[in-house]
């Protein structure tokens, strides 16, 4: 089971009190849609990908991308147990989605990027560990209940 | 690999890069994020702490060489596996270095180039930069026996 420090814990909360979940949701979703294309095959009932304007400014991934990372914060509340926060989204992700859990590492580390790229100053080192720790350990969460 | 476009945008923003100060901020970065990466350096001294690794001098240095060779590599994106041969040799048969860290080098200097040019770090710029350091990594490796 991952630890997380008393001051880990604190440079996440700290940091996301400041974050805007649509903006940061939607702009890490599409992002892994435009790094990685493959990702797209999931989204097919999402409209217009067909260039990078187009997914950045599409609603569809805007909104989903929101509720991706809404389940985020649900995360940043249960650090200590996230294979059980995430147990339902993991066997939906598996027997409903069929999504290949390398693709949860790789948002997480969308995550990361658009997060140093809004907050430059406050993406310390520290605050990288400790986000890299925590996407690391939801994406190990999520991909726990495969089989 | 990279499109005539996709060559030319990294080059433009690349040559924006401070390369002193950036070699070593990622190398700090990936000895923080990942600390087993201490390993290889025992030789760099005070390594206990963020502060220390970011502050240490043969870190900045080491991080340095390493982003020079990195920017000799962005002269020949089309022979990426020529170009680091020598240097893939050397990491596996003197370094013994596990090239999945070549990887995670790779990304903490995409996270890098993200928080010093914000927004002008856009998601094509980022696709093109994950390409070469992807190509990069795989160079490296491409030795390994």
């Amino acid at each position: 089971m991952v630890h997380f420090t008393t001051e880990e814990k604190a440079a996440v909360a700290s940091l996301w009190a400041k974050v805007n979940v649509e903006v940061v949701g939607g702009e890490s979703l599409a992002r892994l849609l435009i790094v990685y294309p493959w990702t797209q095959r999931f989204f097919d009932s999402f409209g217009n990908l067909y260039s990078e304007s187009a997914i950045m400014g599409n609603p569809k991934v805007k909104a989903h991308g929101r509720k991706v990372l809404n389940s985020f914060g649900n995360a940043i509340e249960h650090m200590d147990d996230l294979k059980g926060t995430f147990a339902d989204l993991s066997e939906l992700h598996c027997d409903k989605l069929h999504v290949d859990p390398e693709n949860f590492r790789l948002l997480g580390n969308m995550i990361l990027i658009v997060l140093a790229t809004h907050f430059s100053k406050e993406f310390t080192p520290q605050m990288q560990a400790s986000w890299q720790k925590l996407t690391n350990a939801v994406a190990n969460a999520l991909a726990h209940k495969y089989h | 690999m990279l499109s005539a476009e996709e060559k030319a945008a990294v080059t433009s923003l690349f040559a924006k890069v401070k390369v002193d100060e950036v070699g070593g901020e990622a190398l700090g970065r990936l000895l923080v994020v990942y600390p087993w990466t201490q390993r290889f350096f025992e030789s760099f001294g005070d390594l206990s702490s963020a502060d220390a690794i970011l502050g240490n001098p043969k870190v900045k240095a080491h991080g340095k060489k390493v982003l020079d060779s990195f920017c000799e590599g962005l002269k020949q994106l089309d022979d990426l596996k020529g170009a680091f041969a020598s240097l893939s040799e050397l990491h596996c048969d003197k370094l013994h270095v596990d090239p999945e860290n070549f990887r995670l080098l790779g990304n903490v200097l995409v996270v890098v180039l993200a928080r010093r040019f914000g927004s002008e770090f856009s998601p094509e710029l980022q696709a093109s930069f994950q390409k070469v350091v992807t190509g990069v990594a795989n160079a490296l490796a491409h030795r390994y026996h």
